[in-house]
């Protein structure tokens, strides 16, 4: 304890902000709590309420979820434009902002400059969806991937970066006569990791939490993602809750209730960010630093 | 500079750009769109030219395009008014004295942020519908403290409310870390100082931290007015249906609906440029507001 002797009104501050935070954290936090202990819970006894332990415990609802093949193709969708939508962005990004952090380019500012104004024009969803319809994109994987190459706060951020980098380090390798793409692999990319790595981060969760192109742009079921499918699953129960109530009865086989099936896609969709954001939340700070510098 | 100098670096940007032109400015030109009398499936040289008719449309009598606007006003508007809650949050988390404990607090409350809105609907959905919601279970067939189960998100009372809170919980968090930014830029001598003219920490901090981030809470301020109408498209979306319709389409959501759904293109695109001009407009003007009072450009 620090040897400051606190004054009873300093403890009281003390005490209410605990318990005021404290409460704030349990409304965030136990919500998703809620939806993984009732996804391991028995769906029949799940009905009856789950508050703060599991009611019974069955895996059921995990391994029906993985049988059920328009799920799986969900997350393997999910999944893959996930992966390749960021490393196309990682690539389009660094390659461009290198390029652009080169004051002797030609066109330099027009290029940057267009760059920057798509932050705040959109030409918005009808146009989007004619054009793309014009390049066949719609319908098709490539819809998630390449309108996201090249993203403005990203190439804020790396070029911002990059011309911190001294100029001495690539005039030797210049001097060696290495090309303009030997440099950028073997002296730039080294010393870009940290935002990098911020890059990769932003875009991934992006990646996987994005849906809206799925509704409007990639509407074919071969091209639904997980995010999509529990919205479309969640908004169907009504509907679906007399159907699966009476096929079980006759059955007798696994009984799952809609919102044990609906808990356990939440949880599928959620886990890979609760995996990764408490300890990623510095390289998510970083980009708010960096973006806060420039933007 | 030599010509063959800068060839390798064109050749790094230029092929990006052309990927930006084509994906954000090409689409551009679906803007005529507004202007003639489109019909899907025909081309668009084909189509009468219809003057300003789509945005006459847009406040005709018969419209409901004013309604539109006006959730979305209102709604951007309680978003505003609960700016000052993410401070609030980030001074109390500076407050807690053991860092660890700050540390979890952050990342807890910051969490939802990086959830996409249709988990965040899943997880409202979970509390509060009314077939199988926790609250209802809780409060309807447990405790029975309601005479009947609520359906809250299907209650246009609340539905204003309702989305104000939902952002609240996803985004407070989020914004306070921000903040906390802020605050740790604020000279931490003043706190010294101030101590030993024996302030409290309220006053410290109504004195000293507040203050020290006005700047960047008004900045933050200037651009979620610059952005009014862009409110959104996801959280509007999922939480849409049929009985909260009138409380809950916003520009963004009416445009895909009136556009994808019912076909009607030059409608449509009447009604996002709108949405685009004015925001623009909006931005420019909380820009020139910002640089005359705080000296600082946000855009």
């Amino acid at each position: 304890m620090k040897s400051i002797r606190l004054a009873p009104k300093e403890k009281a501050f003390d005490l209410l902000n605990l318990i005021v935070l404290t409460l704030f954290g349990i409304v965030t936090l136990y919500p998703f709590y809620y939806i993984f202990i009732y996804s391991i819970s028995d769906p029949t006894e799940a009905l009856r309420g789950v508050y703060l332990l599991p009611r019974g415990f069955s895996l059921d609802n995990y391994r029906q979820l993985f049988q059920e093949q328009n799920i799986l193709w969900a997350f393997f969708i999910s999944v893959s434009r996930t992966v390749l939508g960021t490393i196309a962005t990682l690539i389009g990004c660094t390659i461009f902002s290198y390029g652009i952090s080169k004051p002797f380019l030609p066109f330099r500012k027009w290029m940057y400059g267009a760059v920057i104004v798509t932050m705040y024009i959109s030409p918005g969803i009808i146009p989007v969806y004619l054009t793309m319809k014009t390049y066949g994109l719609y319908n098709n994987f490539l819809v998630y991937i390449l309108p996201g190459v090249v993203v403005a706060f990203f190439v804020i951020l790396i070029k911002t970066y990059m011309e911190d980098i001294p100029k001495e380090m690539e005039e030797s390798a210049m001097v060696d006569g290495a090309s303009a793409y030997t440099i950028l692999w073997k002296v730039i990319l080294p010393l870009c990791m940290p935002v990098l790595a911020t890059v990769a981060i932003f875009n991934a969760v992006n990646q996987w939490n994005t849906w809206v192109d799925n509704l409007y742009l990639a509407p074919k079921p071969e091209l639904q993602t997980l995010q999509l499918l529990l919205y479309t699953y969640v908004n169907q129960q009504n509907a679906a809750l007399s159907m699966v109530t009476s096929a079980s009865m006759s059955q007798h086989a696994v009984v799952l209730t809609p919102t044990s099936v609906q808990m356990t896609i939440t949880f599928v969709a959620t886990l890979p960010i609760l995996l990764v954001y408490p300890f990623m939340q510095r390289f998510f700070l970083k980009g708010i630093m960096l973006g806060a510098v420039k933007g | 500079m030599a010509r063959k100098h800068y060839t390798p670096y064109l050749l790094m940007t230029v092929p990006f750009f052309i990927l930006i032109l084509l994906f954000n400015f090409v689409p551009l030109w679906g803007w005529v769109l507004a202007f003639v009398d489109y019909t899907p499936g025909r081309s668009i040289a084909d189509s009468p030219f219809a003057g300003l008719k789509y945005f006459r449309q847009l406040f005709d009598k018969t419209s409901d395009f004013g309604l539109v606007l006006r959730n979305t006003v209102v709604l951007s508007f309680l978003q505003l008014l609960l700016t000052p809650l993410p401070v609030a949050l980030a001074i109390m988390i500076t407050n807690v004295r053991k860092r660890w404990y700050s540390r979890v607090i952050q990342t807890v409350t910051s969490f939802p942020h990086f959830t996409s809105w249709i988990i965040v609907y899943s997880v409202f959905f979970a509390f509060f519908s009314i077939d199988d919601g926790a609250l209802n279970k809780l409060l309807y067939s447990t405790l029975h403290w309601l005479d009947e189960p609520s359906n809250i998100l299907a209650e246009p009372k609340y539905s204003w409310w309702l989305m104000t809170f939902a952002t609240l919980w996803k985004t407070a968090g989020w914004t306070a870390i921000i903040f906390i930014a802020a605050i740790a830029g604020i000279d931490q001598e003043q706190y010294q100082a101030a101590e030993v003219d024996g302030a409290n920490r309220w006053q410290q901090a109504i004195h000293i931290t507040v203050p020290g981030i006005m700047p960047t809470f008004i900045i933050l301020l200037l651009i979620n007015i610059g952005n009014m109408l862009n409110i959104g498209f996801d959280q509007y979306y999922v939480f849409h249906n049929a009985l909260v319709h009138e409380r809950i389409e916003v520009i963004d959501t009416y445009t895909y609906r009136i556009g994808i759904t019912q076909l009607n293109f030059s409608y449509a695109t009447a009604a996002g440029m709108f949405k685009s001009f004015v925001s623009v407009a909006l931005l420019f003007a909380a820009n020139r507001f910002s640089r005359m009072t705080t000296g600082h450009s946000i855009m």
